[in-house]
């Protein structure tokens, strides 16, 4: 997994604020091609609102978001094209319960991408075979697992070519033993380059696989690093009790 | 009994022209109610503030208001502001519109029960709008719509016999003329009776068959079986 040096992400004091409560109270990170970054951290504390910000499903209140060259958060983008080249996973899956996996894949190729059936039909295929689902095209939704579901979602999201996947908490609604297969594609995906966020509560997957860590709580990022400084040497205490916490639940937070 | 037989069987192709007509009916004003029911429903749902209470506004004006009261008002409203539109015209418009605010509620109660988050996962795709309602939304909601709807035909084609006041010349009124003309009003109405169960039952039934076609696992039209093995 080489990271190159060429920005992909840039994220500035992002701020964003529900009622009385703020969420994000100025985030600011960069995410380099190739780099697959792992966001940890409590619940509640705007993980999620921060990556549904950076391909504005969230509207920031302030602060500015670059796609490479371009400003997300600039008002005169075009955020249906900086969302096409944006993956996003969700917790749940999302798929569209009324189509089957190879449409769920294609619906974007067709519709958004304007591919023509045939070419749009392989691609989606071939994402599908990626994820190891080939043989459960013509299935629904509701016919999958929890795990063959996320991967279609997976699919879904590669179909459409993006320069970065945004991953939020794609493991936190599968039973344990489904969990494996959704992290497998995504430890390949990482390996293969592609640029990832990746917000998780898998110590594990972080540590092994991820090249950066940010842990984060009450909208601010407490600390950032490499994943064996985070793991073994963490800076703050808080970061400290946080894994310590965790590693009381799972048995190591390195598992 | 055989004259009665034989006076049922002469006016039988005066009942199937009513019976004509009021399918006429039906169909024009569930076409206009869908429409606009639909329009009404994702303006509820999906529109800006000041859109969804207008459309909220219209759907309880035209739940509140009694169909053959309206049916009256229009018609001599329409002519009295001298509009010249022929009763079955002024049928077809009136229910319609009174069926719109009926199937809007269908439409909403389905668009709503389509889970938010797949509305989210085809907007991250770069889908606009439009398009998110037009391949996520709909397909959805159509088909969650179909028992609701089919429930609707049924009340509608029964509506339409008030087109009676006004002069349209559908089933119940065509009744009417046979049965004063020849006195057997409990036959007539009896024979007037059972074509209303034949279109209803016809009608729904390739509605049920509609729902089948369309039903996709774990979403609409899941199977009798399926949900009696749980409940």
């Amino acid at each position: 997994m080489a990271v190159s040096s060429k920005i992909i992400v840039r994220v500035e004091d992002l701020h964003k604020r529900y009622g009385s409560e703020e969420i994000l109270k100025g985030v600011s990170f960069t995410v380099r091609q190739g780099e697959a970054l792992a966001i940890i951290g409590p619940s509640g504390t705007g993980k999620s609102t921060l990556l549904r910000c950076i391909n504005r499903l969230t509207e920031p209140d302030r602060g500015r978001i670059w796609l490479e060259e371009t400003e997300i958060t600039s008002p005169h983008t075009d955020i249906n094209k900086i969302r096409q080249q944006i993956g996003f996973v969700f917790q749940d899956f999302n798929l569209f319960a009324h189509l089957t996996a190879l449409d769920n894949v294609r619906l974007g190729l067709l519709k958004v991408k304007k591919l023509p059936k045939k070419e749009a039909t392989e691609r989606a295929m071939h994402e599908l075979a990626r994820v190891g689902l080939a043989e459960h095209a013509q299935k629904y939704p509701a016919q999958l697992s929890g795990g063959q579901q996320q991967r279609v979602s997976i699919a879904r999201a590669l179909a459409m070519d993006p320069k970065l996947m945004l991953f939020d908490e794609p493991t936190s609604a599968l039973d344990p033993e489904l969990i494996g297969e959704v992290l497998q594609v995504m430890q390949k995906l990482a390996e293969e380059g592609m640029t990832m966020i990746v917000v998780t509560h898998e110590m594990g997957f972080a540590r092994s696989v991820c090249d950066q860590v940010i842990f984060m709580e009450k909208g601010v990022i407490v600390e950032q690093g490499p994943p064996e400084q985070i793991f073994t040497n963490p800076q703050q205490p808080r970061t400290r009790q946080f894994l310590g916490k965790i590693s009381e639940l799972y048995g190591g937070a390195g598992r | 009994m055989l004259d009665k037989l034989l006076l049922i069987w002469e006016s039988l192709p005066l009942l199937i022209r009513g019976a004509i007509v009021t399918l006429e009916l039906t169909m024009s004003l569930l076409a206009i109610g869908f429409v606009l029911g639909l329009i009404v429903a994702l303006g509820q749902v999906y529109g800006p503030r000041p859109i969804a209470m207008l459309m909220s506004g219209y759907e309880r004006f035209f739940r509140a208001m009694p169909i053959l009261v309206l049916l009256i008002v229009f018609f001599y409203g329409l002519a009295f502001l001298g509009v010249s539109l022929p009763a079955f015209g002024t049928a077809v418009l009136v229910f319609g519109l009174h069926s719109s605010a009926y199937q809007s509620q269908i439409f909403r109660g389905s668009i709503q029960a389509i889970k938010p988050g797949q509305i989210l996962a085809a907007r991250a795709l770069g889908m606009t709008r439009l398009q998110v309602i037009r391949y996520i939304t709909l397909p959805q909601a159509l088909r969650l719509a179909i028992p609701g709807w089919s429930n609707e035909y049924s009340g509608v084609l029964k509506d339409t016999s008030f087109a009676f006041a006004i002069g349209v010349t559908e089933l119940a009124r065509q009744g009417w003329q046979i049965a004063t003309r020849t006195r057997e009003m409990f036959l007539v109405f009896i024979s007037v009776a059972l074509i209303y169960l034949l279109l209803t039952y016809l009608g729904t039934w390739l509605l049920e068959l509609l729902e089948r076609y369309l039903s996709v696992p774990g979403l609409a039209g899941q199977r009798r079986e399926e949900h009696g093995r749980v409940v």
